[in-house]
């Protein structure tokens, strides 16, 4: 009985409220099943069969060169940390898959998915991570922080919250410019409890700004689990205290995040205003690689394996006829052939010269480099 | 917009150059760029129909409208985020602090988003972060900093503190043309005071950031200093003159990236540096000066490098307390008789 209630509400647009299944209750977690009794994703969808493909496409994208990264980390080919999205990669993909190519995001460390439905190739995460001249930053900073106006992908900084009112900025500088497009930003359930969060979404909301938080629901900050940064029983509950619509979604469930991130970018684009969604997921490794999850409680990681995103999704398309087991491993195979590419190209790049860390702190044909000084005069 | 319609006074568009105080011609330089450049805009905490605390920005929103004038919640925060967004997107926002002492709520923000933006992967933000700086008004602890050496180690930053009504002008419209961030310190005792009132040029004009200006030409001893503390050197200049000392002046105007030709220029001519400035003594500007001055000019020096600045406590709100506090002219006047005779 429980699970048909569940199974209904999860279908009406994935807007159900869930419990968390990590929490022992033993169930399956809701959401739609297939004629095996198995979890896969609701049906209610207006995506096409190749549109559908397209999203697993991007599913076995991010997974695939988070996998290679750290593999390379293990070859201590990338200089800084690896983080992975392991687990919640559904929610990245879904979400920004809703968007227009007008339209902004600014992702997290565990976006990478969004990052690559944005149209940012994998040969720049590859450079990136591996502090290269041909990366997007030119070897200044690490993995995913970096952007592209172009594409519409704004990277995120360090600081968590402090790209709400950035994006908050994005959605007010396009107003002025009489640009239509929704800017959304991405956030954790311990990015929420900053201060940066609050004033940025509480301003975008004042000012009726089509702005998307996407507060990813995965359990942990770090360490830290939810019941540590809040006393709200949904995140979404956060979104009336700024007066603003909050959804609740399946986070793993691909074909929801769409749906309600669709259903969100109209919203907005309407002049309805910011919104909140909320996506319940979990973070399967730790912070990053070296963090051995000492915190988790037993069992809970297995539970999740069982909901794995892209599983489910499979099984999904196969039992909605959507494509055979040999076109996903098609699909697969090209992914595979995509990431060798750029591994490759991104190997070949040179390290950056010593000297252009002297560069570009300023409009350097109005302000000087910042070159190391001479002492005395002289070397 | 009701509201506004509701206003009694209503400002009119300031004067294309005439007699202006220093508030006047800041106020001058924004509206100048706003009719300029439509993709400058203002934002901050009551800058729309109040004009601004020190009404700086009065009469723009009748003028240009909410869509430019955009007041905000109290959220420094938000303000300097939202700004660095709106730069992203191509505007050239002018983002207001009401007293730069708030500038601290939105430190997070300027040193590691807007600093660093370019340098991380070439999103240049033009944005300026203006606002009142300054004690010497019985304000007390919250209402009265000078904030530059907070800014001075974070590399990103361009810090302007103009001393002038025509380098008011030329600089705020300057800091909006800029391609980087720019923090423009405004001391709150000039934008009044009726010794700064001058006749400001019709014709548009920029000061160039980067560039101090000597307010004052001497051969004895170089005071280096900026914003309102260019006015009591002045004033210990005028003094000395009389005892025969014949002291230079120097106004930094931009505090980053400094102007060390120009410190290095007139301390070689001087051979004597007497460093002056209103924040607290321990980490102020004056080191990182002394500390140019020691490096690169020290065979030209005939004595100690000398600091005037303020104690190292808050700036305390009862009078006697503030001028205890604060470096006085007898103190300048002092120091620089002791360096004269050295």
């Amino acid at each position: 009985m429980k699970k048909e209630t569940q199974r209904k509400s999860a279908s009406s647009a994935g807007l159900a409220k869930k419990r968390r299944g990590a929490d022992g209750d033993g169930n399956n977690n809701g959401g739609p099943l297939n004629v095996a009794g198995e979890l896969v994703c609701t049906t209610e969808t207006t995506l096409t069969d190749a549109q559908m493909l397209e999203l697993y496409r991007y599913l076995k994208l991010t997974r695939m060169v988070e996998e290679r990264l750290v593999n390379l980390y293990r070859q201590t080919k990338i200089v800084g940390g690896v983080f992975r999205s392991l687990g919640q990669e559904a929610t990245a993909v879904g979400t920004c898959y809703a968007l227009e190519p007008q339209d902004f995001i600014s992702p997290l460390i565990r976006d990478l998915g969004a990052v690559l439905v944005k149209g940012i190739r994998p040969r720049e995460i590859f450079a990136q991570y591996m502090a290269k001249a041909w990366g997007p930053s030119e070897g200044r900073d690490l993995n995913i922080h970096f952007g592209d106006m172009s594409k519409g992908f704004i990277g995120p900084i360090s600081h968590l919250g402090d790209m709400i009112p950035v994006m908050t900025g994005i959605a007010l500088g396009a107003r002025m410019q009489h640009k239509n497009l929704v800017a959304v930003a991405y956030i954790g359930d311990g990015g929420m409890s900053t201060g940066a969060f609050h004033e940025g979404l509480n301003f975008a909301a004042v000012q009726r700004l089509p702005v998307i938080i996407i507060a990813e629901h995965n359990w942990y900050a770090y360490s830290t689990p939810t019941s540590k940064q809040t006393a709200v029983k949904d995140l979404a509950d956060k979104a009336a205290g700024y007066g603003i619509p909050g959804h609740i979604v399946d986070g793993n469930d691909v074909i929801a995040c769409y749906e309600v991130t669709k259903k969100a970018a109209e919203f907005a684009r309407g002049g309805g205003g910011a919104v909140l969604i909320e996506a319940k997921t979990y973070r399967r490794k730790g912070h990053a690689e070296h963090d051995d999850q000492r915190y988790l409680p037993s069992g809970e990681l297995d539970e999740w394996e069982r909901k794995d995103p892209i599983d489910r999704y499979e099984r999904h398309l196969i039992s909605q006829n959507v494509a055979t087991r040999e076109k996903l491993n098609e699909i697969m195979a090209d992914v595979q052939r995509e990431i060798d590419e750029d591994v490759e190209w991104a190997e070949s790049s040179p390290m950056p010269e010593p000297e252009k860390a002297a560069y570009g702190v300023f409009d350097n044909s109005i302000a000087p480099p910042a070159l190391r000084p001479k002492i005395f005069g002289g070397n | 917009m009701s509201t506004a319609t509701k206003k009694e006074h209503k400002s009119n568009r300031p004067s294309r150059g005439g007699v202006a105080t220093f508030v006047e011609a800041i106020r001058q330089g924004i509206w100048e760029e706003m009719e300029r450049d439509p993709t400058v805009f203002v934002i901050g905490e009551d800058v729309g129909v109040y004009g601004g605390a020190f009404k700086v920005t009065d009469g723009l929103l009748d003028e240009f409208g909410e869509g430019r004038v955009i007041d905000t919640p109290i959220s420094e925060g938000a303000i300097v985020g939202a700004a660095c967004g709106a730069a992203l997107m191509g505007m050239r926002p002018v983002a207001e602090f009401q007293f730069i002492d708030f500038i601290s709520c939105g430190f997070d923000m300027l040193t590691n988003y807007a600093a660093k933006c370019r340098y991380r992967w070439g999103a240049g933000l033009a944005t300026v972060f203006r606002g009142p700086c300054g004690a010497g008004v019985h304000s007390g602890p919250f209402h009265s900093i000078n904030a530059e050496a907070f800014f001075l180690n974070t590399p990103g930053l361009k810090i302007v503190e103009p001393s002038t009504a025509y380098d008011a002008k030329g600089l705020i419209k300057a800091a909006i043309r800029d391609p980087d961030p720019v923090l423009f310190f405004e001391h709150k005792k000039l934008y009044r005071l009726p010794r700064l009132r001058e006749e400001l040029p019709e014709d548009d004009y920029v000061v160039e950031i980067g560039k101090a200006r000597i307010a004052r030409e001497g051969r004895d001893l170089s005071i280096i200093t900026f914003g309102a503390q260019v006015l009591t050197a002045l004033d210990a200049a005028a003094e000395l003159e009389r005892e025969g000392l014949d002291v230079e002046v120097i106004d930094l105007r931009t505090l980053a990236p400094l102007d060390k030709e120009a410190i290095l220029t007139s301390v070689k001519k001087t051979s004597k540096a007497l460093l002056l400035h209103e924040a607290a003594r321990t980490g102020g500007i004056g080191g990182e000066i002394a500390a140019v001055i020691a490096e690169e000019a020290f065979e030209w020096l005939d004595a100690p490098v000398v600091r005037v600045a303020a104690i190292d406590t808050p700036v305390p709100y009862s009078p006697p307390l503030e001028e205890y506090h604060l470096p006085q002219l007898k103190d300048v006047l002092d120091a620089a008789r002791k360096l004269a005779a050295y």
